[in-house]
């Protein structure tokens, strides 16, 4: 039965159904990764090799799981000094006097300029040259001496490395952020009897924290992996930790598995806490109503 | 002749001066924007800036709250210095400290409303007094309430700023800058960005001001308001004032050619 073409419009035709767009493409796409998953599944299962009975055990076996607490540590107290430090550098280059300017820019460009791995080092082996951090009249007497080694320790030395590393990137961060705020928001502010202190706090921080923290969220998850460089200083955070125990048992990726399994957990929390923030962030801006991910095969 | 807000141009000797200008003089690069503007205005005054733009109304406009400095002449608000501290023949520049604590007493109103867009219309209203003045919560929250309903909008204390239209905004601008219960008012262009029938909702509210004795410059387009309102119009063209005078004198007999050109341009 032949079907007939008909382009036009007749008041006859008003009422027919509409066929919605097919999507063939999607079941090709879902058979080939039905393959694929298939293929990983029959490799997890059919590779004694990979030990998952290991895996299981190690996942929270004690040392791990300290190393893990370690791991938390790291981040959340190398990004509250990259936060801290990174907003004062990024006021400092926007103020008007040219001395912090200059002061900021040198700080970002030294920071973001050499690798974080050599900071780490350098701030662990800090008191082969400098024995002792003494506080003085330069060139004169010495008011408080401390031994190096015993103020930097593994601990402090990778806060050191990852936190001031970070703050010359949140200094960009929180200085894009501010400058996102209209310039008529800081005049409104002032017109209303507001100090330069006031106006930072209460008008253009929080609106720049919209644009803050998508990124600074990043950043966390970011910093998430990178505490793993504290390897290189022999501090016991998560890989450290693993790494010394397939040292011993020699079982690498079991051992791999279960460090990785840790960081996922961790960085899948941290992003439902990003979404979470930056929907409350939304606050005061007509909101496009939140789009959720449906996956629907052609037609039904 | 000190019936408040109807005779007008020559100031009565004794009565103290809410904004006297002195030479005004402002320049952005090579571009001498104010070029000796001496202005006198009255507790009380309803005072229209008008002019073609670029003429220079809106910069002296925010010289007097100090958002532009000045680089030449004086401008005092209340009997105090703008921007500066008189002391041994020299103007020392103020703190910017200094500066927001002198610009307390005068309001300012702005073309694109400026509200804060963080906060609700009644948390926008309640910023200043809290947060400035130190007035406590309970307290300021009444009177962000009160102000709310003398602009029309009391049914609107919790929404934000994007969820107003235009003619809205505006008017919660002019009850947050209430709030600080200034005695000058200054008015940026205040219904150039709105459309055209959100126009009069804003301008009845600039009316109930000027009719309650709010000392007002208001730098507008709105000729009907000029002429209907305000005591005193003032012609500003190329940095310079032209003309000044009772709208009924400017606009029915202006003296200057540029003032006539200017008038049978936008009447």
């Amino acid at each position: 039965m032949a079907t007939t073409v008909e382009q036009t419009t007749a008041p006859a035709h008003a009422d027919e159904p509409i066929v919605p767009l097919r999507h063939p493409g999607r079941w090709v796409a879902a058979v080939v990764l039905a393959v694929l998953v298939a293929m990983f599944v029959s490799f997890l299962l059919t590779t004694p090799q990979l030990r998952l009975d290991l895996v299981v055990g190690y996942l929270f076996e004690r040392s791990v799981l300290r190393g893990l607490l370690t791991t938390i540590e790291l981040t959340v107290v190398a990004m509250l000094v990259g936060v801290a430090l990174g907003t004062v550098l990024a006021i400092m280059r926007l103020s008007d006097n040219p001395l912090l300017r200059i002061v900021a820019a040198t700080y970002v460009a030294v920071f973001r300029g050499t690798p974080i791995l050599v900071q780490l080092l350098f701030w662990f082996f800090l008191g082969t040259v400098l024995p002792n951090i003494s506080l003085g009249v330069p060139f004169g007497p010495e008011l408080f001496s401390v031994s190096t080694n015993t103020v930097i320790s593994q601990f402090a030395a990778a806060i050191l490395g990852l936190g001031l590393n970070e703050a010359a990137y949140m200094a960009e961060i929180v200085r894009a952020g501010i400058g996102s705020v209209d310039r008529g928001q800081v005049e409104a502010a002032h017109a209303l009897g507001m100090g330069p202190a006031l106006t930072y706090r209460r008008v253009i921080l929080p609106q720049a924290a919209r644009v803050i923290v998508p990124p600074t969220a990043n950043e966390v998850i970011s910093m998430l992996k990178l505490t793993s460089l504290a390897l290189v200083i022999g501090l016991p955070e998560l890989t450290t930790t693993v790494q010394l125990i397939y040292g011993r048992n020699f079982q690498q990726i079991p051992l791999l598995i279960v460090a990785s399994i840790w960081y996922l957990v961790l960085t899948t929390v941290l992003t439902v806490i990003q979404a979470r923030i930056e929907r409350r962030m939304s606050r005061g801006v007509l909101s496009s109503p939140v789009r959720r991910t449906r996956f629907s095969f052609g037609g039904r | 002749m000190t019936s408040p807000s109807t005779t007008t141009h020559a100031a009565p000797v004794m009565e103290p001066l809410m904004v006297e200008a002195v030479g005004v003089r402002k320049h952005f690069g090579d571009n001498e924007v104010l070029k000796g503007i001496d202005l006198a205005v009255r507790p009380g005054e309803v005072v229209s800036l008008l002019g073609p733009s670029g003429s220079g109304k809106s910069t002296f406009l925010r010289c007097i709250n100090h958002l532009e400095s000045i680089d030449g002449g004086e401008i005092s608000v209340n009997g105090h210095l703008v921007g500066y501290r008189r002391a041994g023949g020299k103007k020392y520049e103020l703190k910017p400290r200094e500066i927001a604590t002198a610009r307390r007493d005068v309001g300012m109103v702005f073309q694109r409303f400026n509200l804060f867009p963080h906060l609700t219309a009644l948390e926008n209203v309640m910023e200043a007094p809290v947060f400035v003045k130190g007035v406590a919560r309970t307290e300021a929250r009444q009177t962000a309430t009160d102000l709310l309903a003398r602009v029309g909008l009391a049914d609107k204390p919790a929404a934000y700023p994007a969820q107003l239209s235009g003619g809205q905004q505006q008017r919660v601008a002019i009850a947050r800058a209430l709030a600080m219960q200034p005695r000058l008012m200054l008015f940026d262009e205040p219904t150039s960005a709105l459309d055209p029938e959100l126009v009069g909702e804003v301008l009845d509210v600039m009316k109930g001001l000027a009719a309650d004795g709010m000392t007002m410059i208001v730098v507008t387009h709105e000729m009907g308001f000029a002429r209907e309102v305000c005591d005193r119009v003032v012609f500003m063209d190329g940095g310079v004032i032209v003309e000044a005078g009772p709208p009924s004198d400017v606009f029915t007999n202006p003296q200057h050619p540029r003032t006539r050109s200017f008038l049978s341009k936008v009447i």
